[in-house]
């Protein structure tokens, strides 16, 4: 994804066992901070109307 | 090279005869010089149809996919490395196939060619080293390494990879190839170059689905873009849809691609679609040290774990 120029900090992954509530939680966490960071999404966005 | 054709009719000629394979699949004339198309040879008196020179583009390997029959084939480096995926992947049987490998030299670039020339192309004629086209009055010779496609310029497996019969002499491999160095320039834009650069890129794509209809790996029955319950990615030629199709596509490919080419050739519209699934073989083999279809034994590197597979990007 990056590659064809999206940001990192767009796409997360993690492996979360249904044990690890806390690492889910750190992970929820990290996940909203880093794209609230980067703003709304510019790319990749299709306006409702256009959505055939 | 060029002499691989008494070879490959006289074998065919064999199978056929001692009805070893019910057909054999390989290249005949296509309607204009330069162009070649796929041929399914059932009778022995046809063996004549088939030809071979280095217009072969096409790669084989797309018309093999869950036949009954037996089946002799004609195999460049690529077409036998997808040859091996479908092995792995079980869209035919080895018992089945009788493969007549072809050690190749690479195939041209008729497009190119067409251009540099300037006029229709009425005449081809090649040697070993030398492409010569005929036209409008005028002719013109070309060296055939400055006309070669560009992933046979930097392919390193032109040798089949498996195969009963052989054409020719097996043909020195290219080492001293940087395959990746288009894929690196990109890797190395920043993040707006590279989206501005794959919207300009992919901004004349039709969505004809031509390259994905060349390509050997692309066999499911229903293609996710053809899907309409539910419907992943719109159909229209919406640059978000576009990409969406480009970049899917090249995943369902990853560890698979050969780097046929065959993909790119299809195109009417002349985009380098390998830009997205050598970016992924490129990854391959750097991450998994794999490149595809070079063995039937081996599981490929998506549909196996290793405890010290590399976790990119895994938190
Ligand atoms: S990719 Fe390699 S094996 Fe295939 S046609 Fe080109 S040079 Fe030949
Ligand atoms: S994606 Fe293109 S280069 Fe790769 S195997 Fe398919 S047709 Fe060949
Ligand atoms: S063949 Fe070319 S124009 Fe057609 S869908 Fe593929 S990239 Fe687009």
């Amino acid at each position: 994804m990056e590659y064809m120029g999206i940001d990192r900090d767009r796409l997360h992954f993690s492996w979360v066992s249904s044990a690890e509530a806390s690492k889910f939680i750190t992970v929820v966490k990290e996940v909203t901070a880093s794209v609230k960071a980067l703003g709304p999404a510019t790319k990749f966005v299709k306006d409702r109307r256009q959505v055939s | 090279m060029i002499g691989y054709i008494d070879k490959i009719r006289e074998v065919a000629l064999k199978l056929l005869n001692e009805e070893k394979v019910d057909m054999v699949i390989g290249y005949r004339q296509g309607s204009l010089p330069m162009m070649t198309e796929p041929c399914f040879v059932k009778r022995p008196e046809d063996v004549e149809t088939l030809i071979w020179d280095s217009n072969c583009r096409i790669n084989l390997a797309a018309y093999l996919m869950d036949r009954k029959e037996k089946i002799g084939i004609i195999a460049k480096g690529c077409d036998s490395r997808n040859i091996i995926n479908h092995l792995v992947e079980n869209k035919i049987k080895r018992e089945q196939l009788v493969i007549i490998g072809a050690p190749c030299k690479g195939m041209i670039d008729n497009k190119a060619i067409a251009l540099q020339f300037g006029q229709d192309i009425d005449e081809y004629q090649e040697t070993e080293d030398q492409i010569t086209v005929k036209g409008g009055g005028t002719e013109k010779t070309f060296q055939k390494v400055d006309v070669l496609q560009e992933n046979c310029a930097i392919c390193n497996h032109r040798n089949p990879v498996v195969y009963d019969e052989l054409a020719g002499d097996l043909v020195e491999e290219q080492t001293d190839i940087d395959r990746y160095e288009d894929i690196r320039k990109i890797e190395a834009m920043d993040i707006d170059e590279k989206w501005n650069f794959f919207e300009d890129m992919l901004s004349t794509c039709i969505r004809c689905y031509a390259c994905r209809n060349a390509c050997p790996l692309c066999y499911c029955p229903t293609c996710f873009v053809d899907e309409s319950k539910p419907q992943w990615v719109g159909k229209s030629n919406d640059p978000n849809d576009t990409r969406t199709f480009h970049f899917l596509r090249a995943f369902h490919c990853a560890g698979r691609c050969t780097d046929c080419g065959a993909c790119e050739r299809a195109c009417p519209m002349d985009i380098p679609v390998r830009l997205f699934t050598k970016k992924l073989g490129k990854d391959c083999l750097d991450l998994y040290g794999w490149e595809a279809g070079l063995d039937p034994e081996q599981r490929p590197p998506l549909d196996t774990f290793k405890p010290d597979d590399p976790n990119v990007g895994m938190k």
